[in-house]
């Protein structure tokens, strides 16, 4: 509003600046969560401090108020944008100061399903995260599935879908998986906006997650479950 | 109340996007024992109310007196959840994934698939209501940035018609360019909806 009196976010401290910038990632205002990425770098933070503190905190509030029904999907978008430049500017600081792994997950569209606003957002928080997201695109078969999954050796397999008519194929791939003898290898984790619970129990995924941030919350239970019966075994 | 003057009737819940496709397939076909009930076209967006929303119709209906009841709606993105309505309450619906579907004629969809996949759709309806129902929802007139990023992967916009309309044909061509996607018409009909209706009546009328 003009009556506002405007922000410097330089002139605040590292604390109102954090906060400041929940708003503006919330408000999906990308140039001022650039700038203030910038200025908590140059004031000696550590990437990974920045990225959890202001962006996956800020986005986490985001993700809240989606699932309450107060933000919609284009707001969600607007604020993942917002999310997606300051990333850009810390992966690769976050590569060269070595930022903690949790793991690694592979995650596409299935076949005959182009929509990918959900399974972007689930990469990059999930990237936000900590994990290593090796990003398949749209429209895969099952054998873009098989291969990466070989390649990659990921601790979790991501499938989503959009439409009704598309999400049966994650059954197939599963199946495949199964006939394979690889499918305990590998924690499944399925989304998409026609999906449900019974449904991922249905076509035997590990976990159904209605959102980007279930997702997390699920990818990091799922890690968690793994180091212990690691270490318990 | 339960009103017997309902019992001969059948009660279709609708979905509001189906209006007057459904009422001009009635006139077409003299289906007068039809009485349709119309929801929010509006949840074509939220298609979570959908299966809620149907369910309390069909209970309604029968507070009416309704004995027959059809659901013309698709699966519309509720995930089966609608079908699972459908299957609680021993009623039937529409065949099909969604209205694009059984307008085009399900089967046709079905094996155009491959081609269309990259395809945005629009009937009727949704020509007329591409501002209400696309625009401004999604808030792409005020933040035009979002058009890439919801619209990226889609290379086509198909207007599947239900009625020969210069006007509509125009509203869905500006709907094209406004989402910088390349534009085609198909002229439908209201393709699987007259069988569908009409096998609803049928089934319902004395022998």
């Amino acid at each position: 509003m003009s009556d506002e009196e405007e922000i410097i976010l330089s002139e605040l401290s590292d604390d109102e600046l954090v906060l400041q910038m929940h708003d503006d990632l919330y408000d999906g205002l990308k140039e001022e969560i650039v700038e203030g990425v910038q200025i908590l770098l140059d004031r000696g933070w550590i990437p990974y401090d920045v990225l959890t503190k202001s962006l996956v905190a800020g986005m986490a509030i985001v993700g809240e108020d989606f699932r309450d029904g107060i933000l919609f999907v284009p707001e969600v978008l607007l604020a993942a944008n917002a999310m997606k430049a300051g990333m850009g500017l810390l992966r690769p600081l976050l590569a060269e100061t070595g930022a903690p792994k949790l793991g690694k997950m592979v995650v596409g569209t299935v076949k005959g399903d182009i929509h990918d606003i959900g399974k972007n957002l689930v990469g990059m928080m999930m990237e936000g995260a900590g994990f290593d997201v090796v990003d398949l695109g749209i429209n895969n078969p099952v054998e873009d599935y098989l291969e990466a999954l070989e390649k990659e050796q990921p601790d979790i397999l991501g499938m989503s879908a959009l439409l009704t008519t598309t999400m049966p194929y994650m059954k197939v791939v599963i199946d495949t998986m199964v006939e394979k003898g690889i499918r305990d290898d590998y924690a499944v984790i399925v989304g998409g906006a026609p999906l449900n619970e019974e449904f991922g129990k249905a076509v035997g995924a590990d976990a159904y997650c209605r959102d980007a941030a279930v997702a997390v919350e699920t990818a990091k239970e799922i890690m968690a479950r793994k180091h212990n019966s690691a270490a318990a075994g | 109340m339960s009103d017997h003057t309902n019992q001969n009737s059948i009660r279709v819940i609708a979905c509001g996007a189906l209006a007057r496709e459904i009422l001009a397939v009635n006139e077409l076909n003299q289906l007068a024992q039809l009485d349709v009930k119309c929801l929010p076209a509006i949840w074509h967006n939220h298609p979570e109310k959908i299966a809620p929303g149907v369910k309390e119709a069909i209970h309604s209906a029968r507070d009416e007196g309704f004995e027959h009841i059809y659901v013309a709606y698709a699966d519309c993105g509720t995930g089966g959840l609608l079908d699972v309505v459908c299957n609680e309450e021993k009623v039937e619906r529409i065949q099909g994934p969604h209205c694009y579907s059984f307008f085009a004629g399900n089967e046709l969809f079905e094996q155009n698939w491959d081609d269309d996949m990259t395809s945005f759709f629009l009937t009727d309806f949704l020509a007329r209501q591409f501002d209400t129902f696309i625009t401004k929802p999604y808030k792409l007139d005020k933040h035009p940035e979002l058009i890439e990023m919801m619209f990226h992967r889609y290379t086509k916009l198909i207007y599947l018609a239900q009625t020969d309309d210069a006007k509509l044909q125009d509203d869905a061509k500006r709907a094209a360019e406004f989402l910088g996607l390349e534009y085609e018409y198909r002229f439908t009909g209201y393709g699987d909806l007259t069988t569908s209706l009409i096998d609803a009546a049928r089934a319902r009328s004395p022998s």
